[in-house]
């Protein structure tokens, strides 16, 4: 069982940060809303808003990484230029799904939007770890801000499942591999 | 209910909502920021160059990078300004109009009708 280092950083930015922060997003709405959803909400105790502080800041911070990690990690190997007269395109992703009509759309609309919109996570989910820092159970008195920070969770969530979506299709068409490899496991022939 | 309001409004004159709504409008401005830089790199040879602040990553680097620097001086210019005043919910609206534009403005069949 074996793993280049590529394949390995490619799943480490996708299923390490990418596909944690949109597990926690989905926790973090349900706590948002359960405890400062409403003035009349349950009791909030020092230890939860405690939690839920180091909560989204935990979030932020995956989410920082998982967009600095496929900026400057794996998308350089993604849009590697391959030199002339090359056959074999299976390095090079990008090219690789240019070459066919039918993968073509994956990186016209899936790689441009995803590299994009991927930056909308870090800075929604950034704001609103600063934001619930800031205010805490006095959320629950500000019903607009409450209402835009939850508006923003919510859009950094629907963002990173773009992003995740699209890079695990792109993975799937063209994935990013190469470089030394990492045995894991070492099998026995039969 | 009119008891949240009756509830609401000391807390909230304790701690005014500027912090706040800076934070999240900023967000907003950021966000859009992120799909303006992308179109005109996109789209304007001499910004494409301009964006190429790390080679292997190209243009993205410069996009986002730019896009990042916007959001924080909208965030510290904006916090200065709001840091003790109490601010009307329409800069809310505003910076979920601004993030719903910044989603709509990557999708790339969008962003190539400019």
């Amino acid at each position: 069982m074996e793993i280049t280092v590529r394949g390995l950083w490619t799943m480490i930015h996708g299923m390490g940060f990418g596909a944690l922060y949109l597990m926690a997003c989905s926790g973090a709405l349900v706590e948002l809303y359960r405890r400062y959803g409403s003035p009349l909400g349950p009791e909030i105790k020092e230890a939860d808003e405690r939690f839920m502080r180091i909560y989204l800041t935990s979030m932020a911070v995956l989410a920082w990484l998982a967009v600095l990690s496929g900026a400057y990690i794996i998308y350089p190997w993604y849009r590697a230029v391959p030199p002339p007269g090359t056959a074999d395109l299976a390095a090079f992703p990008q090219r690789l799904l240019m070459s066919s009509p039918s993968t073509y759309s994956w990186h016209s609309i899936g790689m441009e939007w995803k590299e994009h919109v991927a930056w909308l996570v870090p800075i929604s989910i950034t704001m609103a770890a600063v934001v619930f820092s800031q205010y805490r159970r006095s959320l629950r008195v500000h019903p607009e801000l409450r209402s835009a920070v939850f508006a923003f969770v919510w859009v950094s969530l629907l963002a990173a499942a773009i992003a995740g979506f699209f890079g695990a299709m792109l993975n799937k068409n063209a994935p990013v591999n190469g470089g030394p490899t990492i045995s894991i496991v070492e099998g026995e022939q039969k | 209910m009119s008891a949240p309001a009756s509830v609401a409004t000391p807390q909230a004159r304790l701690n005014p909502n500027g912090p706040g709504a800076a934070a999240v409008l900023a967000a907003g401005i950021g966000s859009l920021a992120v799909a303006v830089f992308a179109i005109l790199a996109d789209k304007v040879a001499a910004i494409k160059t301009l964006m190429n602040f790390y080679t292997p990553t190209g243009p993205l680097s410069g996009v986002t990078t730019c896009a990042i620097l916007a959001w924080l001086a909208a965030w510290f210019i904006l916090h200065r300004r709001w840091r003790t005043r109490q601010i009307s919910s329409r800069s809310n609206t505003v910076a979920l109009i601004l993030l719903f534009l910044g989603l709509l403005l990557t999708f790339p069949p969008i962003a190539d009708l400019f």
